[in-house]
């Protein structure tokens, strides 16, 4: 290829940059949308791209190449053509139908994973729980999901990615994911027009409406469980240029897929809720922070903010009221669980790493560009809708008392019947396993990873906010599951989505994932143990947030609860090696080209 | 205020660390109200005058058995805060270790040893040894430009050039990219190398790290062995910021 | 009634033998040591093995594979080991080399250094094969003391050992703890 040649493609490809990134962030001017189209387009972020990005949106480089390298969806290392993401969760994951389907598919491709074929045709690669957890074994294919995935099926995957065909023309049911909703209650069983709970609140007046959230008992359905009247409240009060209404949908916790339901058929509700609270606190600007793995949701969401703006229920002078406007943007993450912490959340948005702040000040004094905002999950928003319609003594009627309402579970694993289950608070574990179609359970993880794991002695145990908490992840392990197997694959989660600012997070729990694989490996002694416990201690006490602060509560649950998953892998040695050291001499063995017994070691 | 209430002017705005009463001015850190008292609490990744950090964690502290950083935690009158306890000092211990076995710290090789905060810590500390597996990751020297050298192995992410950069020297040379233990510091330069960024000698940014991942060039072996910073001076003494910033003048001189 | 003497096995892995020279920096105080202490496997002695010893001095990190049976040696005979040092406390300088490949390394120092004749990377069956990277001894083996230090001092050996011999559990002074 001449100079000429490759200066004229080098010119090509800067024109390339620079008319994809004016164009994107003219639609939508945001840093992570901008690098999304960068990523499908050319299947990387190059140094050049990052140059572009930062000339056109006037950032500095550094910062562009900071948030190119935290989120997991980005590369700066071409991608395949085919970008493969296996989830690695318990539920949905390659392992979930007991045959590693990710190891299949790469033999059959012939590529490792982690790593992208030489020909650029595919790349394979493990991810945190894409929120299929009730559809078996599941995937993304460039972003978007394939579920209940079983041998044939990645037999078929595997061919069809050899042989090139475009995604539209593969099986279009294989996109194509249900709600399994198996119990609906004060949320699901949903029969209201679009706009009456609007009016009721016009009504209320906005001081009123708040009150009748605070009456209600509302407590934020992300998993934290924060008094929503209150956060609302003191964002009304907080003063600021601008107020911002926040929906948090990054819904990471692996083992939840109840946003995913909810983002699905019950979106109106969703805005309609963001649109009470933009009311209640003085908000003109909403944002729906949408994870990455849900994008596929995207045109569906989009088409539903439009037919909400074209009823006058979004935009100006909504239902007609003068002075009453607000409108709400999707902004899509790009893959980092630390973002569903809402602080986290306000950094992405704008436009930097997920790194969670330093609290106090709060986001509803100082939050979205420093403005009063409030974050609240999905499902927080929809109760409030009902809230505002039925009145806060239709909601405070169920539940108890200090977890007023319903709450809508994800249900997985092994069970007859996973799927969306919604109960009154106060609702016993034994029900829940009953309703589902559990048998012979050896545990319970409630509320993801970073929640509780609880044995067979604590099923009549109740959900709630006093008891058991959850942001709705339930996920059920009976008798075969290697309990030990399931700690490890939470502390990997832990590990890779730590947003790495502190140091006993940071460190801790590559640690913990370190210690759990010598003792999953049969390599562990008693000291090991102690040593996890000793770690677990410090991370869990001294972590800068939520994700450091829990990322220990598998651990230390298991030893409390299941010593024996530990204790029958233990070796009985006063002291194991931190290291194989027979493999630590393969390097040599192949340099050397021996095998002799004095080339290994026992 | 009622006024039927004897307010004790003493008491009113004071915290407690370790049954020590400290006066605090409002909108002061404890970190703040405990070192302008003369109480040490460790820290590495706070400097006076610079915007709290709060990611080194060496500063937890306990307000009533809950863990809180003493860097970025307001004061509030009535805090009863626990912090020279050995519990307390275990935990700071195990976090220096942590710090020592995530980076490649070779103390014998390094021309911070001496003048080294984390060092100093560790030695305050009473630590022997780094006790966890090392990491050995793979961590890029940066010796490009003329005056300043970068070697990331030494790096704690303690943010302090990346403050000094943006808060005193108006510039924004560093920052921190990545996720997990994959955060390393990065320069904001086309390249990425840090000869073609505006960093100069004279900036604090290039002489604010504590340890020995941002060194000045042929500035090394100066002073001789035991008439370095912490030869001459324990990390737990209060005001050691400007000694430690004019180094290439030692402040004994 | 004559006290059996504190038996002290010592060796230098991958290290430099600068503890051991530091040791001796103690000059006529041996003397006294030697009242209460004799050794065993040491370079200090040429024995090649180790009998029954009450402590191991290990100095220097695990870089090969002769470096671990030998400290392995030293774990099953010593009742008491103290990792001696920087680099058997965290690999020290040698362990510098984990930043390459062993490859790289080995092509580095026998066929692309400069003023390298006749390059090849050493090969013979006596050789002990490399680690494909350096590891402190508390890796490999259980390790009951730390001495930091490039190279401890004297005051710091004698500090240790006076401790063991008295019964106590050892510990060094602030002024004693030094990591160069």
């Amino acid at each position: 290829m001449s100079t000429g040649g490759s200066d004229l493609n080098s010119s090509n490809m800067t024109d390339l940059l620079r008319s994809v990134i004016s164009r994107v962030y003219a639609e939508s001017p945001n840093v992570l949308h901008v690098l999304y189209a960068l990523q499908r387009q050319f299947l990387h972020i190059s140094d050049e791209a990052v140059r572009e990005v930062a000339v056109h949106l006037d950032l500095p480089i550094s910062q562009v190449d900071a948030v190119v390298e935290f989120y997991s969806f980005f590369h700066k290392i071409p991608r395949g053509r085919y970008d493969l993401l296996f989830s690695n969760c318990t539920s949905c994951g390659y392992m979930a139908g007991g045959v590693d389907l990710m190891a299949m598919f790469g033999r059959r491709l012939e590529i490792a994973a982690g790593s992208t074929r030489d020909d650029g045709l595919v790349s394979m690669d493990q991810t945190s729980c894409i929120g299929m957890c009730d559809h078996g074994a599941a995937l993304l294919v460039n972003g978007m999901p394939i579920v209940s995935l079983d041998v044939a099926m990645i037999t078929r995957i595997a061919a069809l990615v050899e042989a090139a065909t475009p995604l539209e023309d593969w099986p279009a049911e294989w996109f194509h994911v249900e709600d399994s909703i198996r119990v609906s209650g004060l949320l699901l069983k949903d029969d209201l027009s679009e706009d009456i709970s609007l009016r009721a609140m016009l009504a209320h007046g906005a001081a009123g409406t708040l009150s009748e959230i605070v009456q209600s008992g509302l407590r934020g359905r992300g998993g934290a469980g924060f008094s929503t009247g209150m956060k609302w409240q003191l964002c009304r009060d907080a003063q600021g240029a601008a107020h911002y209404v926040v929906c948090n949908a990054d819904e990471g916790e692996p083992g939840t897929f109840k946003d995913r339901v909810l983002l699905h058929s019950y979106a109106d509700r969703l805005f309609e809720g963001m649109t009470v609270c933009a009311f209640t606190i003085g908000a003109k600007q909403g944002y729906l922070y949408l994870r990455g793995e849900y994008r596929y949701l995207l045109p569906h969401l989009q088409t539903v903010l439009a037919r909400r703006r074209e009823l006058g229920l979004l935009g100006g002078d909504i239902l007609g009221q003068p002075g009453f406007s607000f409108d709400i943007d999707i902004v899509v993450g790009a893959g980092a669980y630390i973002c569903g912490e809402e602080s986290a959340l306000i950094e992405s948005l704008e436009g930097k790493r997920g790194i969670p702040r330093v609290r106090p000040p709060f986001p509803v004094t100082h939050g979205y560009l420093g403005q009063p905002t409030v974050v609240n999950n999905v499902e927080t928003f929809i109760a409030a809708v009902h809230i505002v319609l039925r009145g806060s003594a239709w909601f405070k009627a169920v539940g108890t008392e200090k977890s007023a309402g319903s709450k809508i579970l994800s249900v997985s694993g092994d069970c007859a019947a996973p799927g969306i289950y919604e109960y009154p608070f106060g609702v016993t574990i034994r029900q829940v396993l009953d309703d589902c179609g559990a048998e012979n359970v050896q545990a319970v993880q409630v509320g993801g990873p970073s929640g509780t794991l609880i044995n067979s002695a604590e099923f009549d145990r109740k959900l709630g906010f006093d008891d058991l908490s959850t942001g709705g992840s339930l996920m059920i392990f009976n008798q075969t599951r290697d309990l030990l197997a399931v700690i490890v694959n939470f502390a990997h989660f832990f590990a890779h989505e730590s947003c790495g600012f502190c140091t006993p997070c940071r460190v801790g729990t590559i640690l913990l994932k370190n210690g759990l694989d010598k003792i999953a490996c049969g390599h562990g002694t008693r000291y090991d143990l102690d040593e996890m416990q000793r770690i677990a201690a410090l991370v869990k006490c001294r972590s800068h947030c939520g994700l450091g602060q829990t990322a220990a509560n598998p651990i230390l649950d298991g030893l409390q609860h299941f010593p024996q998953a530990f204790e029958q892998r233990l070796v009985h040695r006063d002291y194991e090696p931190h290291f194989d050291l027979d493999a630590a001499l393969e390097e040599a063995r192949q340099v050397s080209h021996r095998d002799d017994t004095a080339a290994h070691i026992k | 205020m009622s006024a039927d209430t004897k307010q004790n002017p003493i008491t009113q705005n004071t915290i407690t660390i370790d049954g020590q009463e400290i006066p605090f001015q409002v909108g002061q850190t404890i970190m703040d109200a405990a070192l302008a008292a003369g109480v040490y609490i460790p820290h590495l990744c706070h400097r006076q005058g610079f915007t709290p950090h709060g990611s080194c964690k060496l500063c937890v502290v306990d307000i009533a058995s809950k863990s809180a950083t003493a860097c970025t935690m307001p004061a509030v009158a009535g805090q009863q805060i626990s912090n020279n306890t050995p519990a307390l000092n275990e935990a700071r211990k195990t976090i220096t270790q942590m710090l020592f076995i995530e980076g490649n710290h070779i103390c014998p090789s390094c021309e911070k040893c001496g003048d080294c905060t984390l060092q100093a810590m560790a030695y305050h500390l009473g630590m022997l040894d780094g006790h966890f597996p090392q990491f050995f990751q793979r961590r890029e020297v940066d010796a490009s430009h003329p005056t300043v050298m970068l070697d990331r192995d030494r790096c704690i992410l303690c943010e302090l050039c990346v403050r000094a950069s943006r808060e005193v020297d108006g510039k924004n040379v560093f920052e921190i990219a990545g996720r997990g233990t994959n955060a390393h510091l990065i320069v904001n330069s086309a390249s990425g190398k840090l000869v073609d960024s505006d960093l100069e000698t004279s900036d604090m940014a290039a002489h604010i790290c504590p340890v020995g991942a941002i060194l000045i060039k042929e500035s090394g072996y100066k002073v001789p062995i035991g008439q370095r910073i912490f030869d001459l001076h324990k990390v737990s003494e209060i005001g050691l910021e400007k000694i430690i910033l004019t180094k290439m003048k030692h402040a004994d001189e | 009634m004559l006290m059996s003497k504190i038996r002290i096995a010592t060796t230098s892995l991958a290290g430099c033998f600068g503890c051991h020279m530091s040791f001796l920096d103690m000059d006529e105080r041996l003397v006294a040591l030697l009242e209460h202490v004799e050794f065993n496997r040491s370079p200090f002695t040429d024995i090649k093995h180790c009998g029954s010893c009450d402590i191991g001095l290990i100095e220097g990190g695990v870089s090969n594979a002769e470096n671990v049976h030998v400290l392995r040696e030293f774990r099953d005979n010593c009742k008491i080991l103290i990792a001696v040092g920087a680099c058997a406390i965290n690999g020290g300088v040698p362990a510098m080399r984990n930043h390459f490949n062993l490859r790289e390394c080995l092509e580095e120092a026998y066929v692309n250094g400069a003023g390298v004749e006749n390059p090849q990377i050493p090969n013979d069956i006596e050789l002990p094969l490399l680690l494909d990277k350096v590891h402190p001894i508390h890796d490999v083996v259980r390790v009951d003391y730390y001495l930091p230090g490039c190279p401890p001092s004297a005051d710091a050996f004698l500090k240790i050992l006076g401790d063991l011999l008295a019964g106590k559990a050892p510990s060094l002074p602030y002024n004693l703890l030094h990591y160069d």
